[in-house]
């Protein structure tokens, strides 16, 4: 039927989900994380419409990843509110610095 | 021709999540972010998810990326800015680099080996040629009515307890 299998669809949700993750490990700063978890859940969205593709009468994939995106939306203004709040007490938004329980 | 988009718009995204990768500037990762949302969206409409990509246009660039760019504007440094390159830096370590490295080298072996191992036998072909928004629609209505609901008390709560942590509450101004 369609000339692109679910295997590309996968890879390429692979690929995308893998530099999500180094996004979020390497990054040093509380926002550039959040980025790469976008990213990560946005690969996981893309894997989920592609099963969806082969269930055209119900769809429970694409019903699945639109509520990822209102969860995503959820978490993404939670997170970016504590981040302010953590920015005005540490005035910094390096994770590495926020070591109080090391103390 | 869908080929060649489906490959032209998974390059799209993959070069724009590793440009946020090697980037050093967080503004330039948020705005490559929003090619890699973009690239994602095109991928859900050639996978037959209409509804899908218009909403992930909408919510993901609309709001997500609006959102996560006035975080960078409202988290800036303003006592050290010597001179332009200082805007949103992000240091990496090389530790750290190395090991994100190492984990998303590692992580994409994994993944690639057991997707080819796994052996998919789809129940039906993959046909999507109408439209989604109905079926959607219904589904949401009959049997994912929970889940519905559930979604719209966490986005008030979410809304309001946002906006009550984000509150100027320093007793200094």
């Amino acid at each position: 039927m369609s000339a692109i299998s679910i295997y590309h669809y996968l890879i390429v949700a692979a690929i995308l989900f893998a530099t999500g993750l180094a996004v979020a490990i390497t990054k040093r700063h509380f926002v550039g994380i959040l980025l790469g978890i976008e990213l990560m859940l946005n690969a996981v969205n893309l894997n989920l419409v592609a099963f969806s593709r082969y269930d055209s009468d119900r769809l429970s994939g694409q019903l699945f990843a639109l509520f990822v995106m209102v969860v995503a939306a959820a978490e993404v203004t939670v997170a970016l509110a504590i981040v302010l709040r953590v920015y005005g007490h540490f005035k910094t938004v390096d994770p590495d610095k926020l070591d109080e329980l090391k103390r | 021709m869908e080929v060649a988009a489906f490959y032209g718009f998974s390059a799209l995204a993959i070069l724009a999540a590793l440009f946020i990768l090697f980037s050093k500037n967080l503004i330039y990762g948020a705005f490559a972010l929003l090619l890699a949302f973009l690239g994602i969206a095109a991928l859900f409409v050639l996978a037959g998810a209409d509804f899908l990509g218009v909403a992930q246009i909408m919510i993901y660039v609309g709001g997500i990326l609006v959102l996560l760019m006035f975080g960078i504007m409202l988290t800036q440094r303003a006592s050290q800015q010597d001179g332009p390159s200082r805007h949103n830096r992000v240091e990496v370590p090389i530790t750290r680099r190395l090991w994100g490295f190492a984990i998303g080298i590692g992580i994409v072996g994994v993944l690639a080996k057991i997707i080819f191992s796994a052996n998919f036998r789809m129940s039906g072909d993959a046909v999507s040629r109408k439209s989604t928004i109905k079926t959607i629609g219904v589904e949401l209505m009959t049997s994912h009515l929970l889940p519905f609901e559930i979604a719209a008390i966490l986005l008030l709560v979410a809304l309001i307890g946002a906006a009550y942590l984000a509150l100027n509450r320093n007793p200094a101004q």
